[in-house]
C-alpha cells in the first residue's frame, strides 16, 4: 500500500448559508481545495461524496455525479458515500483506500449537508432516522435523547458532573468564536449558563440532564480535501503534505439497549486503536484532537474511549483545563461541532481539514496548538455504531 | 408643526389608565446584562434610528418588522395609535432589541413586534416573554393575541408558549392566524422562559435612562445577518 497525503483542503464557513444550495456549498468547499493544492479541476481521478439527507432534506440523490457535472471534472470516478453522521471521516477513508492501492492518483472528497432548509424538529427527526426502524425510532427517539440517557448512566457510573460539561461547552464556544468557519461565534460563561438566576432560562433542559449548551447547532455547511500518494505530494502541490498516518473504523451494535455496557463506546475505543497501530503511535503522541462533541458528552467519553484520559477522567481533565488550547491534549480547539456547527455530512472532512490547518500550522496563534505535528479525529456515526478514526502527521 | 388642537383632538384617540412595566435586568448567557425597560414617548425618535436600517433586511422578514415597527412606534409618538407601550432591552446603554404591542382593553392585550438586533443570546425571545408578563402582570389582561411574520416568531411563540389557535379571529396585524396566550399559559410556562431581577440597581437603570444609544447602521446589519469569516 502507497502512504496517502493530503495536499489540499478546503471549507466554507458553517451555519445558515441561505443563499447556497447543497450543490453550491460543496463546489465552493472543493475548488478551495484544489486551489489550496495548487491543481486544476482536471487533474482529479476519483470523487468521493459524503453525504447523509440530500435524499430526505433536498429530494435530491446522486450528489457526487452532480457534483463532478458541476466542476467539469468528467470523466473522473463519483461514487456517494452515506454513512449517518460519519460519512465525511468514510468518505476520506475510502478515498484514503483508493489512493493507497495505487488504483488513483488524484482524489477529491468533498462533504456537505443543508439542515437549515428545514425546521429544527425536522432536521432532529432526519437524524433521528439512524435510529432502529423498529425498536427505537417509532418510540420517538431522538439523538439529543440517546446523548440525555447516555449522560445519566455515565453521571451514575463515573461520577461525570454538570459542571464538567459547562467546562466543555464554555471552552469550545470560546474556541469557536476565533474560528472564522464556526457557525457559532459567541462567548458564554459559567455564570450565563449556570450560575445567575437568570440561567435556567438562558440555559435550559433540552434532553435531561443536557441542557441547551450542551448541544451542537443544526447547521448548513461543506469541507473538502485532496488526497494523492506521499510520494508525489511534492510534484503536485507546494503546501506541506500531512500524511494519514493510520486509521480505523468500527461499528457496534444499532440499538444501544443490546449494549452490554451502554457507557461502553466500543466502536469507539477500536477505531482509535486500529488508527494509532497502524500509525505505530499512541495518545500520548497526539498533539490536537477533533472529537465528535455533538453533545459535551461525547467529547468528555469519546477522550477516554480513544485513550487520553482514564475512564471516568476525561470530564475532570476538562474541568482543570487540560483540553484547552494549553493544555495536555487540546481538543476541538476549532470550536468542534458544538461551535463549527454539524452539518452532518461535512462533519468528518471539516474534523480532518481543521487538522490539517493546524500541522501546517498555519492558524492565528490564538488557535494554534504550538509545533503541532500528529493530530487525531473521530467522527462519530449513530450512537457510537459506526466510528472512523485517524491520525495524522505533518510530513516534514 | 401647528396643529388645530380641535381637530387633533378628534384624531387623537383616548387611551386607557396603562400601568407602567417594572424595569428588570436579565443576565445573558455572556453574562452581559440587559436592562429591559419601558420607552418614554419622547424617546422614539431615537428609537427610529435603530429600526430604519432594518427595512432594507430581508433575511427573516426583518424588513416587514422593521417597516411595521416603525410605522406602530411613529404612530405611538405622534398620537395615532392608541393605549400603545414599547419596551426595550439595552446593554450598557446600547439597544439590542425592541419589542411593542398595546392595550385593546382592560381583558385583551395585542401583541405587535418582536425584533432582537443582538442575535444569539435569545434577546428577543427574553424580550418577547416580557411583553407577555407586561400584559399579564402589570396590565392585568386575562389574554394577549399573538401572530407570527417570520419562522422563527412562529417557533419562538406558537410552539414555545404552546399558544391556543383563534380560528376565525382577526389580529390587528392581519394575514396569518392568530393565536392566543392566556393567564394559565402564562403563568404555566412562566419559570422556563420569563427571566430577569428586580429591582434594577439604581445605578445601573439610571445609565440605561440616560443613555439610549442606537449602534450605527453597519453595525446593525452585522448584527442581524452575520458576517462570513475568511481564511484562517
Amino acid at each position: 500500500m502507497r502512504d496517502v497525503a493530503i495536499i489540499g483542503v478546503g471549507m466554507i464557513p458553517f451555519g445558515r448559508r441561505d443563499e447556497d444550495s447543497l450543490l453550491d456549498m460543496l463546489a465552493y468547499a472543493s475548488l478551495d481545495a484544489l486551489d489550496d493544492a495548487g491543481m486544476s479541476e482536471k487533474g482529479v481521478d476519483a470523487v468521493y461524496v459524503a453525504n447523509m439527507g440530500a435524499g430526505i432534506l433536498q429530494h435530491q440523490t446522486s450528489v457526487a455525479s452532480a457534483l463532478v457535472d458541476r466542476l467539469s471534472l468528467q470523466p473522473a470516478a463519483a461514487d456517494t458515500i452515506e454513512n449517518g453522521p460519519a460519512s465525511g471521516a468514510s468518505a476520506i477513508k475510502n478515498g484514503v483506500l483508493a489512493v493507497a492501492s495505487g488504483y488513483y492518483d488524484t482524489v477529491l472528497v468533498a462533504g456537505g449537508e443543508k439542515m437549515r432548509e428545514v425546521v429544527g424538529w425536522k432536521a432532529t427527526d432526519f437524524v433521528a432516522t439512524m435510529t432502529h426502524p423498529e425498536v427505537e425510532y417509532p418510540y420517538g427517539i431522538t439523538l439529543p435523547g440517546m446523548a440525555g440517557m447516555f449522560t445519566r448512566l455515565y453521571m451514575e457510573k463515573y461520577g461525570l458532573t454538570q459542571e464538567q460539561l459547562i467546562a466543555v461547552a464554555i471552552k469550545n464556544q470560546k474556541m469557536g468564536a476565533l474560528n472564522p468557519y464556526a457557525h457559532v461565534n459567541m462567548v458564554i460563561t459559567r455564570e450565563g449558563i449556570y450560575e445567575s438566576p437568570d440561567a435556567a432560562v438562558n440555559n435550559p433542559v433540552a434532553a435531561d440532564p443536557l441542557r441547551f449548551y450542551d448541544m451542537c447547532p443544526v447547521s448548513d455547511g461543506a469541507a473538502a480535501v485532496i488526497l494523492c500518494p506521499l510520494e508525489k505530494a511534492r510534484e503536485i502541490s507546494r503546501k506541506i503534505p500531512v500524511l494519514i498516518a493510520g486509521f480505523g473504523q468500527a461499528t457496534d451494535t444499532h440499538t444501544l439497549q443490546e449494549r452490554e455496557d451502554p457507557t461502553d463506546l466500543k466502536a469507539v475505543t477500536l477505531a482509535a486503536e486500529q488508527a494509532f497501530r497502524m500509525a505505530n503511535l499512541k495518545p500520548k503522541d497526539v498533539d490536537v484532537a477533533e472529537l465528535h462533541d455533538a453533545f459535551t458528552i461525547l467529547e468528555v467519553a469519546e477522550s477516554e474511549h480513544v485513550g487520553f484520559f482514564k475512564k471516568g477522567e476525561g470530564g475532570k481533565a476538562a474541568e482543570k483545563g487540560e483540553t484547552s488550547i494549553n493544555g495536555k491534549i487540546p481538543i476541538n480547539v476549532s470550536g468542534g461541532l458544538k461551535s463549527r456547527g454539524h452539518p452532518v455530512g461535512a462533519t468528518g472532512v471539516a474534523q480532518v481539514v481543521e487538522i490539517v490547518f493546524q500541522l501546517r500550522h498555519e492558524l492565528v496563534p490564538k488557535r494554534q496548538v504550538k509545533d503541532a505535528k500528529v493530530g487525531f479525529t473521530l467522527n462519530f456515526g449513530g450512537f457510537g455504531n459506526n466510528v472512523v478514526a485517524f491520525v495524522l502527521r505533518r510530513s516534514e | 408643526m401647528s396643529l388645530d388642537m380641535e381637530l387633533e383632538s378628534v384624531l387623537r384617540a383616548p387611551a386607557l389608565e396603562m400601568p407602567p412595566y417594572p424595569a428588570k435586568v436579565i443576565t445573558l448567557a455572556n453574562s452581559k446584562q440587559m436592562v429591559v425597560r419601558q420607552v418614554r414617548r419622547f424617546e422614539v425618535p431615537v428609537l427610529l434610528d435603530a429600526v430604519r436600517p432594518t427595512m432594507k433586511i430581508e433575511k427573516d422578514f426583518y424588513d416587514i418588522v422593521g417597516a411595521r415597527l416603525y410605522a406602530e412606534l411613529l404612530g405611538w409618538y405622534r398620537h395615532r395609535v392608541r393605549n400603545e407601550y414599547c419596551l426595550v432591552g439595552q446593554i450598557d446603554g446600547y439597544v439590542v432589541g425592541i419589542v411593542n404591542g398595546r392595550m385593546v382593553d382592560q381583558e385583551i392585550g395585542m401583541s405587535y413586534h418582536t425584533m432582537a438586533i443582538d442575535r444569539g443570546l435569545k434577546v428577543g425571545a427574553h424580550l418577547f416573554a416580557a411583553k407577555m408578563e407586561h400584559h399579564i402582570e402589570f396590565l392585568g389582561q386575562q389574554e394577549v393575541w399573538i401572530t407570527a411574520e417570520s419562522p422563527i416568531g412562529f417557533r419562538r411563540w406558537m410552539i414555545e408558549y404552546d399558544l391556543i389557535q383563534q380560528v376565525g379571529v382577526q389580529h390587528e396585524l392581519g394575514g396569518a392566524t392568530s393565536y392566543k396566550l392566556t393567564r394559565d399559559l402564562y403563568f404555566d410556562s412562566k419559570s422556563r422562559l420569563v427571566a430577569g431581577q428586580r429591582p434594577v440597581p439604581k445605578a445601573q437603570l439610571d445609565y440605561a435612562l440616560e443613555n439610549l444609544f442606537i449602534a450605527d447602521e453597519k453595525a446593525i446589519r452585522e448584527k442581524i445577518c452575520g458576517t462570513l469569516g475568511g481564511q484562517p
